[in-house]
């Protein structure tokens, strides 16, 4: 088509400049800042007289290196990390798919949604030794456990996320003739994005939570094993260096589905 | 009231529509309309008549209770690639770009990426948002979001636009703006508008017909076809004899149905 119609521009038009407030380079100075912070005001508590079971920085973190250069934590997670990642992977691919497809087939909701809504508010963990009549002391109990604590967290903000997807939308995808697959991919997905991984992330903390509570209460295994004996023998910088160190694994898990996020969505640019 | 006879072809008819909500809420009622072909036509009423839900019904969104919606002769099923929709709230999709909210029709349609890149880039321009395009529409005002959708209905080159009060949801001054712009570009787009309007004003402005329906349960009240030369100079059209006399005489008409 030749003749163009001209259009002046108005002046709401011309000025679209948004410029984002605060540098990258300063969030990280004020979270190495706030890291220090923490580790400082340890360190002040440790060494006032509060508990003998409570050391300080300085002494967990000797207790820290001296752990991974022994082995002590190699010979752990040997024994730790298997389950662990098994159930993250059951907990992260299983809950998002049965969130996902619950949330698009809703005659499947009644059949799996009061079971999921009550792992999510019981207390579960108060079902974990139970485990133990089921699966005995196996790698088995541990990624149940795993799953029970983390799976349902997943599941449901999967599904509150495929269905807050915005009606206006779909009126619009269905107008323009979306295939159902089509809306899927380019509607109601990127549109339950932001909760999906918001269940992600609590259903990964979820599932360390439950990896610990099972090496804890029933099998006397790996991390487990190591923060009760450290305690039993009455060393606390060890035992403390052992929780930093499923804390610091924890952090790191988060960041790199942070990443992967960022990664499968990217970051709008401006 | 100024009523002339059409000898335009009918491309889209209703016969008959019924809209019932849950047994007892009539939204429509017996509604039954010709709309000829390469015209405006508004839908005008008070808010809650069920104008809305007439759109959607010619859209093929809702399914009437009752009564068929047909296009050249032919009853619809469903949505049509014969219809394409604007958007009161606009529905751009928040992640999306410019471009990729307005190539989505081509895109569900399967078009590959650089032939929908290149049709979706030519209406982009024409409604006058090129440089935008890798916009996301956060970053837009609302008169360019709905630019964006009016570009996006564009693309899959239907016969007839449905626009749901497409103007309401941005200030006066852009309202005439895309007022305006819509004339121009019917200049040289050959379409059918359908068009909801809460505003006699607009729809005297824009309409060759202007359908009146009374208030809940919504039905024809009256058909009314402004004679307002609209080939001339866009800024004439409220300058015309008649057209302030017809706002009025609309008023006085809808005034009843207004609680």
């Amino acid at each position: 088509m030749e003749n163009q119609i001209k259009y002046s521009q108005t002046n709401e038009d011309s000025k679209l400049n948004i410029t984002k407030v605060g540098p990258k380079t300063s969030l990280l100075f004020f979270r190495i800042i706030s890291f220090f912070l923490v580790f400082l005001i340890w360190e002040l508590a440790g060494r006032s007289d509060i508990s003998i079971a409570f050391p300080p920085f300085s002494k967990v973190f000797l207790a820290f290196i001296e752990m991974i250069l022994s082995g002590e934590f190699v010979e752990a997670y040997a024994d730790s990390l298997p389950p662990l990642l098994i159930g993250l992977l059951i907990t992260v691919v299983g809950g998002v798919i049965i969130g996902v497809s619950v949330g698009l087939v809703r005659s499947a909701e009644w059949f799996i949604m009061p079971l999921l809504i009550i792992f999510q508010t019981a207390p579960v963990s108060a079902l974990i030794p139970m485990l133990t009549y089921i699966y005995g002391i196996s790698d088995t109990s541990k990624i149940v456990a795993i799953v029970i604590l983390g799976m349902p967290l997943v599941a449901l903000n999967s599904y509150k996320g495929i269905q807050s997807t915005n009606p206006s939308l779909l009126e619009m995808s269905a107008s323009f003739l979306a295939s159902r697959t089509n809306t899927i991919i380019f509607v109601i997905l990127p549109s339950a994005q932001k909760m999906i991984f918001a269940g992600l992330r609590l259903g990964i903390s979820g599932a360390f939570i439950g990896i610990v509570l099972a090496e804890l209460l029933i099998t006397p295994t790996g991390i487990g094993d190591l923060i009760t004996y450290n305690r039993f023998i009455a060393r606390y910088d060890k035992m403390f260096a052992t929780i930093v160190s499923i804390l610091a694994i924890a952090g790191l898990t988060l960041s790199l589905m942070r990443v992967f996020e960022d990664w499968l969505f990217p970051k709008e640019k401006n | 009231m100024k009523k002339r006879s059409r000898s335009t072809e009918v491309i889209l008819s209703t016969d008959s529509i019924n809209v019932v909500y849950q047994e007892s809420l009539i939204a429509l009622q017996n509604v039954s309309l010709d709309i000829p072909a390469a015209k405006l036509t508004a839908i005008l009423g008070p808010s809650g008549c069920g104008k809305t839900t007439l759109l959607k019904v010619i859209a093929g969104l809702i399914k009437p209770t009752s009564g068929s919606v047909k296009v050249r002769g032919k009853e619809i099923e469903g949505p049509g690639p014969d219809r394409a929709l604007v958007f009161q709230d606009f529905a751009l999709l928040p992640w999306a770009t410019v471009l990729q909210n307005v190539g989505f029709g081509l895109r569900a349609r399967g078009v590959p990426k650089k032939e929908r890149d290149e049709t979706s880039l030519h209406y982009i321009k024409e409604v006058g948002l090129l440089g935008f395009e890798d916009k996301y529409p956060h970053q837009l005002s609302g008169g360019m979001r709905q630019r964006t959708g009016l570009a996006r209905a564009l693309t899959i080159n239907s016969d007839i636009l449905l626009m749901d009060e497409p103007f309401s949801a941005v200030d006066e001054q852009m309202r005439r703006k895309l007022q305006e712009d819509l004339l121009n570009l019917l200049k040289v787009e050959n379409k059918t508008v359908i068009f909801v309007t809460h505003s006699i004003e607009e729809a005297v402005y824009l309409a060759d017909q202007v359908i009146i329906l009374s208030g809940r349960p919504g039905s024809v009240a009256e058909i009314v076809y402004p004679k307002i030369d609209r080939t001339g100079e866009i800024d004439l059209i409220r300058r015309q004899p008649g057209y302030i006399d017809l706002v009025d005489e609309i008023w006085s008409s809808l005034k009843k149905y207004v609680e």
